[in-house]
Order: structure tokens, then C-alpha cells, then sequence
């Protein structure tokens, strides 16, 4: 039953250029790619945090270690309907101490993904500072939380839907949006 | 692939389903890692009341249920029941509707009955684990042996298991047998016969009387608790002819595969049923076993509050 209609809004070279992108704009905001740790958040915001952090290394000349965060036993919706207990495992095999942490997810929305991961991130010790990167913005805030650095800004209302698509775990490349 | 458990309660791997038990398997190594930070807390159930309730003495499995839930940021209680109202001569289902009158979120039960944590699980709303009931199951125990064993060899598909010692009496023994053969293990049960079960290859097990012959060649030999207020009884003559024939030791180990792991649920009768030198050595996975009672105990807790 195809009840969707979609489009693709950013297609694999529009994801490379935002990624590089970001990268250059990480670099230069933290005047050089010293002392930085990438988090990603599983599943997807790892693959992107790996891809920034082999940018880094062209640009920069930096090996930036590079973790995976799992959130779901930070969320605040545990128990309720639509929750979902299936767990990745938490790898980040560095110390998050006084470093300076980007924070890599692919789909930012209501933020409370991110506000779960602030909590993860912590428990794990105390960073300088935390920076947030999202390959996709589509609005709907319904936490005080902004992105520092940003693929796209792609305004959506709520019923539809955004997918984003990566090789690593989707086959492919693409950002699609699609209304029920 | 399970999204949620699909009963409300645990109380024996003999009904679950091993898309279910998978599931556990997995959700515990995400709960493993927990315990290898410095703070080895998440907020996952928060506000949620944990209420241990052991009508049997246990140190081990009550601790690890209790460290399980503080991780997990719980409020545990527990209640042994020599010093409560049970002394008192209270029911069981009367002590259950007064524990829910206080308004628990889980319900861990440790009791001689067989059936016990089943009718507390059909009167009360809430998730209830079975920890123990009489010589029926012990679930958590045997899927905290099957993750052990997983994460040793990878997968369990297809392994040789020997169990070992007094199987009539034991519930972690019944639940083995249960989750190894859904797993799709070879099980394989030796002991004295006077402490067989009888029809038990009906659980499709392989029944032994001689160790040698029982261990020959396998991936896993767990031992058993002989219980020693059992000798008066007349069900083996005496601990020394019981650990000559039965008891696992150098010498016997041999006999399996060289990668072999020995386990045992404790806790142990260093010389009786297993010789120190076997117990500490290089093959032994006793104490991650123990670790791992944790992690798969946090899995459970989560997985019966967290699924709808």
C-alpha cells in the first residue's frame, strides 16, 4: 500500500558537499582539529561522524577518534507507547574529559534525542564543550537546543517524514521527505 | 526481530520463545557496557520501585538482582522473609496485594513452591521475575549462562553441553536444559541415577551415569551444587565417592574439547563437585558468569518496565 508520496531533497553530492562543509566550518570555529572527539548517535550519526572525522584528516592532517552513542536508556519516553527498547551498544573507547566534543546526528527535530545525549555524554565525564552537528534541521523544537552546525535546514510540517539514507546502512545515498 | 518481550512476566525459559531470549542475549551487552564505566549508572527507571522479595536465602542472585536496579537508577527493596510478616503466617497472595497496595513497578521472586512466582504473576498487574521456585526454573540464571557462553564462542548454535550433578534437584538445570535446546544446542546430562529424573530425555537430552563418557568431547561442562545435606539421604554414599566418580577435576577435564569452558551457577564445593585447580584455571568462566548475572539482569528489568 503506497499511502507516501516522497522526494528526494538532498541528493549524494549534496550530502558530500554539506559534510565538507561542515568539516572546513568545524576546523575553523576550533581554530584547527586539536584536541576534538567526535560522538555520533546511533545508528546513522555514526556513519556521519565517520565521515567528518576522514575529512579532518585531509584537511587538517588529524586522526580524530571518533565514538558511537546509544541514547534509548536516556530517553524520557520509556515505557510509553510507540517506545521501542531495542539497544546498540554505547563504544566510546576515549575519555570525554575536558575535551571538545562534536555531536553528530543525522535528523534534528524536537531535540529530544539531543537533550538525551547531553545526559549520556556527561555521565561520561565532563567535556570543555559540546558542539552539535546535523547533517538535516527541520524545525519543530520542543526543547531549548540549536545545532552549531547544519547540512540543511529543511522546513517540514509534522506529518511528513524525513529519511535520511546512507550507504553504509541504507545502500545508498539521499535525503527524502515524504507526506503520508 | 522482537521489538518488546511478548509476556508480561519472566518465569521459566520453558515458555519463551527464543526470538525472545535472543533479545535478552542482546540487551544485555548494551547493559554490560554500563558496568564497565566509571559511573556505572544510567536514568533509564528512574522513579520505578523494584521490590526483591526472597522467601529462600541467597546472597549472589539477590545482590546481583539489587545492583541490577540500582543501575539502572531504581528504588530496590528487599525483603528476606524470616524477619516479615510471612513469619507471621501471612499468604502469599496476601503479602502480594499488600506489597501492591505501596504501588511497585516489578515484582522479583525467589520461593521453595513451584508455581509460586506464577500465581503472583496472575493476580498482580505488574511484571513479576521469576529468581527461583523450588527445583522448577530459575530463568535469569540460565540466560545469564547462555550469554556467557555466547560471548565466549560467539554463537550457540550447534554446541555440545554437559550438564553435571544433582539435576533432580535443581532449577537451574531445568532451565538450561530449556533455553540451550531453544538455542539450538546439544544437551547432555550426567549424574548419579539416583539423582536423574526420570523420563527427562523426554526434554531432548542426552541422559549419562558416567561423567567420562559424557564429557567426552564437548564445548561447555557446567557442574552442578551437590547440596550436602543431601548425603544423609541415601542418594550417593558419601562426598568422597561422589567427587571420585562425579566430581570434576585435571585429569577429567581432558576429556573434552581443548577450548572447553567450565562453569558453575555457585556456590561451589571446592573439591566435592569441582577441584579448585579446575575452578580457577584458565578455562573456568565462573566469575564472568557472575558479571554477567548483572548485565542480563538489567537487560530483564528494562525489558519488562520499558516494553508497553
Amino acid at each position: 500500500m503506497n499511502r507516501r508520496q516522497s522526494a528526494e531533497v538532498l541528493d549524494e553530492q549534496g550530502i558530500d558537499r554539506a559534510l565538507t562543509r561542515i568539516a572546513h566550518e568545524i576546523v575553523e570555529r576550533n581554530k584547527g582539529a586539536e584536541n576534538l572527539v567526535l560522538i555520533g548517535i546511533r545508528s546513522r550519526g555514526v556513519h556521519l561522524a565517520r565521515r567528518i572525522a576522514s575529512r579532518l584528516k585531509e584537511i587538517e592532517g588529524v586522526e580524530v577518534p571518533v565514538g558511537a552513542l546509544d541514547i534509548t536508556l536516556y530517553r524520557d519516553d520509556i515505557g510509553e507507547e510507540g517506545f521501542h527498547p531495542a539497544l546498540r551498544k554505547t563504544d566510546i573507547p576515549f575519555p570525554v574529559a575536558d575535551k571538545a566534543v562534536i555531536l553528530m546526528d543525522d535528523v534534528l527535530y524536537t531535540g529530544r534525542t539531543i537533550r538525551a545525549a547531553l545526559d549520556g555524554i556527561i555521565d561520561l565525564g565532563r567535556p570543555r564543550m559540546i558542539q552539535l552537528a546535523v547533517l538535516i534541521d527541520r524545525g519543530h523544537r520542543e526543547l531549548p537546543i540549536r545545532p552549531d552546525y547544519v547540512g540543511k535546514n529543511l522546513p517540514t510540517s509534522r506529518s511528513e517524514d524525513v529519511q535520511v539514507m546512507l550507504e553504509e546502512e541504507d545502500g545508498k545515498n539521499g535525503v527524502v521527505i515524504s507526506k503520508e | 526481530m522482537a521489538s518488546v518481550l511478548k509476556a508480561k512476566d519472566i518465569l521459566g525459559l520453558e515458555e519463551m520463545e527464543a526470538e525472545d531470549i535472543q533479545f535478552i542475549l542482546d540487551t544485555a551487552e548494551s547493559m554490560k557496557e554500563v558496568s564497565e564505566r566509571q559511573i556505572k549508572k544510567v536514568p533509564t527507571l528512574r522513579g520505578k520501585t523494584m521490590i526483591n522479595i526472597f522467601y529462600e536465602p541467597s546472597t549472589r542472585t539477590r545482590t546481583s538482582f539489587e545492583i541490577a536496579g540500582k543501575r539502572l537508577s531504581a528504588d530496590v527493596v528487599n525483603i528476606s522473609t524470616s524477619a516479615s510478616s510471612v513469619v507471621k503466617g501471612e499468604t502469599l497472595k496476601d503479602t502480594g496485594r499488600n506489597l501492591m497496595a505501596m504501588k511497585p513497578d516489578i515484582l522479583v521472586i525467589r520461593h521453595s513452591a513451584v508455581g509460586a512466582p506464577k500465581i503472583l504473576a496472575d493476580t498482580l498487574p505488574i511484571p513479576v521475575i521469576n529468581a527461583g521456585d523450588g527445583a522448577h526454573e530459575h530463568p535469569t540464571q540460565a540466560l545469564l549462562d547462555l550469554f556467557s557462553i555466547r560471548e565466549k564462542k560467539g554463537s550457540l548454535k550447534g554446541l555440545k553441553a554437559a550438564i553435571v550433578g544433582d539435576i533432580t534437584h535443581s532449577r537451574v538445570a531445568r532451565s538450561n536444559i530449556h533455553g540451550m535446546r531453544k538455542m539450538g544446542m546439544e544437551v547432555r546430562i550426567a549424574g548419579p541415577a539416583t539423582l536423574l529424573p526420570r523420563h527427562v530425555e523426554q526434554l531432548g537430552v542426552q541422559v549419562y551415569t558416567d561423567v567420562d563418557a559424557a564429557i567426552e568431547g564437548v564445548d561447555i561442562i557446567m557442574m552442578l551444587r551437590i547440596q550436602l545435606e543431601r548425603q544423609g539421604q541415601g542418594l550417593f554414599p558419601s562426598l568422597r565417592e561422589y567427587s571420585r566418580l562425579f566430581g570434576l577435576n585435571r585429569k577429567r577435564v581432558k576429556r573434552a574439547k581443548a577450548d572447553v569452558l567450565i562453569m558453575h551457577p555457585g556456590p561451589m564445593n571446592r573439591g566435592v563437585e569441582i577441584s579448585s585447580e579446575v575452578a580457577d584455571g584458565p578455562y573456568s568462566i565462573i566469575l564472568d558468569q557472575v558479571t554477567n548475572g548483572v548485565a542480563i539482569r538489567m537487560a530483564v528489568l528494562f525489558l519488562l518496565l520499558g516494553g508497553i
